[in-house]
Parts: structure tokens; C-alpha cells; sequence
């Protein structure tokens, strides 16, 4: 499977990424690590006219001690928040879950931007930074703002992210090296999670994020709010479910995800 | 576009459209054809080759995105006449059956034993979780792997 042909841009720098998705507008696309957006184009699902390939900006990989936070490059990959120590130190939980993403392959392309970015409620990361209430930094050609993880993902696929705006860092709080629990369930290695979960145990509360319950990453708000209000955990489990609206597919009903994500979230409360 | 790879020692240079993947480039335009297309979704791991020192799917990347850098497929694994320590463990152990994945499985393995060059048995099955064979079962696969891990580690090359 050949991608449909397309012009092929390299971005020198975060600015010039700008500066080039300003220039093509919305037939231009982003090319990181590559890892989601290639295997679209090669289906033809995506055919952007413009690649504008931003995987050789190295100003945007790094991790960084922010303080009260961690400061993420978008293009840091998958490998390098694995094996991060400040991570592993400061947010534990990030470092465990880049490390069940895909396969060794995929983590030594794919980029946590990119994940974040492709906004798949499939995929591990978004639930995570949600999760953790990640604030994410978009450069645009007027200078950059701040996302909340809560406003970020809006529908399947879709950000708040504009056409031309590039993510370029992601924060994440400190919450430590342990205290997380990452419930990954899939039928075959290195595959998608059928149902997956997210729970991270902060200062004031435990929040829960739900992987593929939905048409867009999700956090377990009734669960949240039975564990605020003194529900024991099997029975804050049982909610984990409500609200969510998870499709159907050749792995799972929607009986059983709803099903997956109480067990899920039942075994995650208890290993925090 | 002109796209130059170091590819096994040897500087190529062709001229492709954006649009090629790198197995494509280096099976057609380098002539190396060691390197399978298999599922060519990025899921079986048979098209997987080093680019700078660390396995990738080149089925799922453009040959553009490794202008510049440095590929190793499995032909430029073997020193000579003496197969690199992974070739010469699958050799011995029998790792393969139909051969169909092996070079991607070797050069995974490589990759792996990189990273972590003393791993346990369950350390190389989540190593090897990107590359799928049909026919063995793993099982010497794995031997294979562990093998070679010894052997690199207690005989560097």
C-alpha cells in the first residue's frame, strides 16, 4: 500500500512549522514519528496534499524539571519517556504507560505529541494526560496558548488544536513515582487496548481515565465522584461504566467493554 | 526528491517521490531485498531494519524521513563470512522455519540485545512482541535470542 502522493515539506524549526502550515492551510498535515498518520495515508484515509515533516525539529525533545511540573517536548518519543529519569522519578505513571504503547518499533518513532495530536480514544496517552490533567501548549501564528487536557479532545480524531497550530510541549503535574495503577487489556501483543484504564492517585483525589470507552479519551467521572463522596472501591468500580458510550468492534460488544471497564478499574483501585 | 541513506557502510543516494517507503527504497532503489514486506500495516514486523542503531517498521516510514541517517538491514549484519552472533544463534537453534520473518526477527533481536543487553526470557518475548511468525511458536525464537544475548555478552565481537 503506497500513500497517495503528496508534497513533502521539512520544518527546520517549531516557527517554521508555523510558518509552513500557515502557507498551505488545511491540506497541509503534520508528519512526526509517523506512526499513526503513515498507516492512514498508505489505507488512503488521509490524503493531505502537504506532509510538513516536523520529526527533525530537535528543540522540541526534551524533558524538563518545570518546578511544580514536567515539561514534555511534543516530539520526545515514546523510547525516551520510557527510559526518562525524571519521569520516573516525577510522574511514574507516564513513564509505565509510553512503555505499553505499541511495540519496541513503534516507540522508537512515535512521539508523545503525535499521540496526543491523532487524539485516538483507542490510544494510551491522551487517557493518561487526561488522567493527570495534563496541560498541553499549542504555537500558532499568533504567538502560544494553553489547553487543558479537559478541553482537548473534543471528538473522534478531532482536537482543539486549529489547522494552523502546531502542539508543541506537554505538562504534566508531579505526582511521583508510584501511586498509578495502568490496566491495559488486549486480546493480542502489542495491540490496541481493547479497554484500558488509567488510575492516579494525587494529593486531593483519585482520578481515573478510560481508554476506548468512547469516541474520545475519557475520564471515570461517576467513579471519581463515588471515591470523593467515601465509596469503598468495588463499589466506585461498578460505576465505571456510566456515562461512557463505547462502540462496538470485532474484539468487544459494548456489554463487554462495559463489562472490561469495571474489572478494570476495579483491579486498578485496587493496586494503588 | 534526492534521498541519501548510509546503508550498511555504503552512501546511497536515489532520487524517489516523497511518497516511498523506506522498505521500497531500500529493496527497489538499493537492491537489498533481504528486507520482506509482510503485512505492510506495521503490525508483523518482517520489514523491520535498524536506522540509526534502532529497529523501526520500514513499511511505516517514509524514505525522506531517513534521508541523512544511517540503515542497517540484514545484509550488512554478518562480518565477512561470520554471521553476526543473532544470524549464527537462530543458525543453531534453529529459530526459523519458513525464513519469511526472520530477517525483521533478527534485526529486531539485534536492536533488543542493545537495549538491554542480559534480558530474561519474558524480557525478550515483550522484545520481540512487534514481530509475528506463523510457523515455529516462538519457542526458538526465543532460544534463539537468549543465545545470542550470551554469547554477545560473554564474546563481544
Amino acid at each position: 500500500m503506497i500513500p497517495a502522493a503528496f508534497d513533502y515539506v521539512r520544518a527546520e524549526s517549531a516557527e517554521d512549522a508555523v510558518a509552513q502550515l500557515a502557507e498551505h492551510g488545511d491540506e497541509a498535515k503534520l508528519l512526526a514519528g509517523g506512526m499513526s498518520l503513515l498507516p492512514l495515508m498508505k489505507l488512503r484515509l488521509a490524503t493531505p496534499a502537504v506532509l510538513v515533516d516536523v520529526g527533525r525539529v530537535s528543540e522540541l525533545s526534551y524533558v524538563r524539571d518545570a518546578g511544580d511540573h514536567v515539561a514534555i517536548g511534543a516530539l520526545t518519543r515514546h523510547r525516551d519517556v520510557e527510559t526518562n529519569d525524571v519521569l520516573s522519578r516525577e510522574c511514574g505513571v507516564l513513564r509505565a504507560v509510553a512503555s505499553q504503547v505499541g511495540d519496541n518499533q513503534v516507540r522508537h518513532r512515535g512521539t508523545i505529541g503525535g499521540s496526543i495530536a491523532h487524539g485516538d480514544p483507542a490510544s494510551d496517552l491522551p487517557a493518561a494526560l487526561l488522567a493527570l490533567d495534563a496541560t498541553f501548549v499549542a504555537q500558532g501564528p499568533a504567538g502560544t496558548r494553553e489547553i487543558a487536557a479537559s478541553e482537548f479532545f473534543q471528538g473522534f480524531l478531532e482536537t482543539a488544536l486549529a489547522p494552523d497550530e502546531l502542539l508543541c510541549e506537554i505538562r504534566v503535574p508531579k505526582t511521583g513515582a508510584d501511586g498509578f495503577a495502568f490496566e491495559k487489556f488486549s486480546r493480542r501483543a502489542q495491540d490496541f487496548a481493547t479497554v484500558g484504564v488509567v488510575a492516579v492517585r494525587t494529593s486531593a483525589a483519585t482520578h481515573v481515565g478510560l481508554i476506548n470507552m468512547g469516541s474520545t479519551p475519557l475520564r471515570a467521572t461517576a467513579v471519581e465522584r463515588a471515591l470523593a463522596q467515601g465509596a469503598t472501591a468495588a463499589d466506585a468500580a461498578a460505576r465505571a461504566a456510566d456515562g461512557t458510550e463505547p462502540s462496538a468492534d470485532l474484539n468487544a460488544s459494548v456489554e463487554y467493554r462495559e463489562h472490561l471497564a469495571r474489572v478494570l478499574v476495579r483491579r486498578a483501585l485496587g493496586a494503588i | 526528491m534526492k534521498v541519501g541513506v548510509t546503508v550498511n557502510g555504503t552512501a546511497q543516494e536515489h532520487d524517489v517521490e516523497p511518497r516511498t517507503l523506506l522498505v521500497h527504497y531500500l529493496r527497489e532503489d538499493c537492491g537489498l531485498t533481504g528486507t520482506k514486506v509482510g503485512c505492510d500495516t506495521s503490525s508483523c514486523g518482517a520489514c523491520t531494519v535498524l536506522v540509526d542503531g534502532e529497529s523501526v517498521k520500514s513499511c511505516t516510514m517514509l524514505a525522506v524521513q531517513a534521508d541523512g541517517a544511517t540503515a542497517t538491514t540484514i545484509e550488512g549484519l554478518a562480518n565477512g563470512e561470520a554471521m553476526h552472533p543473532v544470524q549464527q544463534a537462530f543458525h543453531e537453534h534453529h529459530g526459523l522455519q519458513c525464513g519469511y520473518c526472520t530477517a525483521g526477527m533478527v534485526m529486531a533481536a539485534v536492536s533488543l540485545l542493545e537495549e538491554t543487553p542480559d534480558p530474561s526470557e519474558r524480557d525478550v518475548r515483550i522484545g520481540i512482541e512487534g514481530n509475528l511468525c506463523r510457523c515455529t511458536g516462538y519457542h526458538n525464537i526465543v532460544e534463539s535470542v537468549l543465545a545470542a544475548a550470551e554469547q554477545m555478552r560473554t564474546q563481544p565481537r
